[in-house]
């Protein structure tokens, strides 16, 4: 029993349920805090005693259900959402009530369980949850927009958790019902040894699930679209689960699936031109998310163990680094009302501390040496140099241009610098700026292991987590050189683009994404559709309603006081009229009987 | 919350409110450009690809070049995107065009 209610789902999932359940007066609020600041750190260091294998295991309808399965590639994803969980629980304690990390930690025990689910069925399981309770988190910043966000939000999530669900069911007819055909593996091996191949509608139902979740192009939107209209607590949480989890979805079942190489370069460069253009600076990062996320799926594609290893300690990184900017821009929204580019400026006098942790996160998801994101980027990008996709690494390497452009420079410029914007306000609130410290710290850490590797011959703790050996040289002289100039040739052009004018100014606009095609044609649509029916319901009705007053008038005529049924008839008559009747009715019964 | 004050900062003037200081930022930020430029006369790359005669990622410049016009023309592109993607703030809160909220 202990085993399944101190796995590290159920332990955070009901620890948080128990947690907010208990009455305010036996659970003063800072002892609350104790305690959930306790759950992911006491979950995290039961996870490290427990060796690679299956836990909490049941039988259920004849399934074997594993709660827990304990791999190099689940341990990472364990390790980084543990942290996430505490970063994100004390960054949201700048507000009294406590419903956002109690359901900040719910959720990331949903999480928990879909990267350490053993079987397809505890996978569907934590999958819905995960989606339920994240909405929660859009939900409650209590706006009408963030109302209409986040049920379009929940409504894509169960988009998902259906093809998911009807990818399991048709598995299940394809390879029959073999003893360990749920298992969460490999499908595309998994499938090819039974003969069916990746094109098959299972595998390609669970495939659209997972990349749902993780932003596919066109099916992305929801992300742009919810993460922007949450609290700044509640972005942070949203920003490091639910996309996470799909990259270890995908990664689990589909590495070096072709198809992905080309699905992620796509991802890692069209957001970039709409980041451009974005004015709200949440939703900047929100496209800076799906851009980031595109290398994670190229090096899941590329499915070299260097690949796999780049994607997977990109995953980490980007949630540190991408909670960093999100938490520095939750703390301007919450000190100045909003996020727009367009009414910044200036802040670094009010909010230098802020100012100063948000170019540590924007260095590092801009992969400068010393950062994170060199560290961990720089393996995917190899990994596709050394396949030799030409035209795949010039795509990258012009997204890598543009995550700095945009993420890198833009946020912070037109926050932070820019022209001062009269703006003045009160720096970050204590608890936000010591989960930005962590953040900034780690990403920091992350991107310092090998050099001291390097120098001192010290062990890179962080690469010893992922899921292959290492054997990469990161900080190599062509490397650093090349980086560098990349990237500060990227910022000669912003800067050059400023100083002559030709910059787009920071415009209050939204632009058009493919969330158009449902919130606005779809709608159309819709409203064409309603239309007419009521039309149809309209004219049916007049003519419905024209036939009965006809019929009414017929009977009127015929059966009212003048009408020909209606009078009043002489006796006589009657009695004649029977009489021609029954003369009738003999005459047709003698021919019937003739 | 934040309150408005287009004068000074509490009294402190900083250095970036000058355009001059502001102007110092570029020139600095073209010497580095120019020294990491020379950066490639100091070492020998070699050429993982064939492509471009090998000038991609192995010859004199080919970062800088690709960085300043990647970033440069990706931010033209976007620019002229906006001519067929923007709309007001309030478009998706305007339904059937009424200019009504919902």
């Amino acid at each position: 029993m202990a085993e399944f209610l101190l796995s590290p789902p159920l332990l955070l999932m009901l620890g948080s349920v128990v947690l907010a359940a208990t009455p305010r007066n036996v659970l003063p609020r800072t002892v609350l805090r104790a305690l959930l600041l306790a759950l992911p750190i006491y979950s995290l260091w039961r996870f490290w005693g427990l060796e690679f294998g299956d836990y909490a295991q049941f039988e259920l309808f004849g399934q074997t259900l594993t709660l827990v399965r304990i791999d190099p590639l689940s341990r990472i994803f364990v390790v980084i959402f543990h942290l996430a969980a505490l970063i994100g629980t004390i960054y949201s304690f700048y507000v009294r009530d406590n419903f956002q990390p109690l359901v900040g930690v719910f959720y990331a025990g949903s999480a928990l369980g879909v990267v350490l689910a053993g079987d397809l069925w505890s996978l569907f399981l934590f999958w819905e949850v995960a989606a339920v309770s994240s909405a929660l988190l859009v939900w409650v910043r209590r706006s009408g927009r963030a109302a209409g966000a986040g049920l379009r939000y929940l409504g894509m999530q169960m988009v998902s958790g259906v093809l998911l669900l009807a990818g399991i069911v048709l598995l299940r007819h394809e390879v029959g019902g073999a003893p360990g055909w749920a298992e969460f593996r490999n499908l595309t091996d998994f499938l090819e040894d039974g003969g069916l191949g990746f094109s098959n509608l299972a595998a390609t139902l669970i495939f659209l699930a997972f990349g749902l979740k993780a932003a596919f192009p066109l099916l992305h939107s929801w992300l742009i679209d919810a993460y922007p209209e949450s609290t700044p607590a509640g972005a942070v949480f949203l920003s490091a689960f639910t996309t996470k989890f799909a990259i270890y979805a995908l990664a689990r079942a589909f590495p070096g699936q072709s198809e992905l190489i080309w699905i992620g370069a796509l991802m890692t460069a069209f957001p970039i031109f709409f980041a451009v253009i974005e004015n709200d600076l949440r939703r900047v990062l929100a496209y800076s998310m799906t851009n980031q996320l595109g290398f994670m799926v190229v090096g899941i594609g590329i499915g070299t163990e260097l690949a796999i290893n780049g994607a997977v300690a990109h995953a980490f990184a980007d949630i540190l680094f991408k909670g960093l900017l999100f938490m520095a821009m939750g703390a301007v929204l919450y000190r100045v009302g909003h996020v727009n580019g367009s009414d910044l400026g200036g802040l670094y006098k009010s909010m230098p501390i802020t100012t100063g942790l948000c170019i540590i996160g924007a260095a590092s998801i801009s992969a400068f040496p010393l950062f994170s994101a060199f560290a961990t980027k720089s393996l995917i990008m190899s990994a596709a140099v050394y396949k030799e996709y030409f035209w795949l690494w010039l795509v990258l390497l012009f997204a890598s241009a543009g995550v700095f452009h945009h993420a890198g420079i833009k946020i912070p410029f037109f926050a932070f610098f820019h022209h001062d914007s009269g703006i003045r306000c009160k720096e970050a609130p204590r608890s936000m700026i010591v989960a930005m410290v962590l953040a900034a710290a780690a990403s920091m850490a992350i991107g310092l292991f090998p050099l001291a590797g390097m120098w001192f011959g010290t062990a890179n703790p962080f690469y010893e987590l992922l899921p292959y050996p290492v054997h990469y040289e990161v900080y190599t002289t062509t490397h650093v050189i090349t980086q560098s100039q990349l990237l500060f040739f990227s910022a000669l052009a912003f800067a050059t683009l400023m100083r002559t004018g030709l910059y787009p100014p920071e415009l209050r606009s939204v632009n058009l994404d493919a969330d158009w095609l449902y919130r606005r044609v779809g709608l159309r649509i819709w409203d064409g559709v309603a239309t007419a029916f009521t039309a149809t319901h309209r004219t049916g009705y007049a003519v419905a309603g024209r036939l009965a007053a006809v019929a009414l008038e017929t009977a009127q005529r015929h059966l009212g006081p003048q009408g020909f049924l209606g009078r009043s008839w002489l006796t006589a008559s009657m009695a004649l009229w029977v009489a021609v009747l029954l003369a009738a009715y003999l005459v047709v019964f003698y021919w019937r009987l003739g | 919350m934040a309150q408005h004050d287009h004068g000074k900062h509490g009294g402190r003037s900083y250095w970036l409110d000058k355009k001059a200081n502001v102007a110092k930022v570029f020139y600095a930020l073209i010497l580095i450009d120019v020294l990491w430029l020379a950066a490639d006369f100091l070492y020998k790359k070699k050429a993982e690809f064939d492509a471009w005669g090998g000038w991609a990622d192995g010859g004199f410049g080919f970062y800088p070049v690709y960085g300043f016009v990647g970033a440069f023309l990706l931010v033209l592109a976007a620019k002229q995107m906006r001519r067929v993607l923007m709309r007001s703030e309030d478009y998706y809160e305007r339904r059937r065009g009424g200019g009504s909220s919902t």
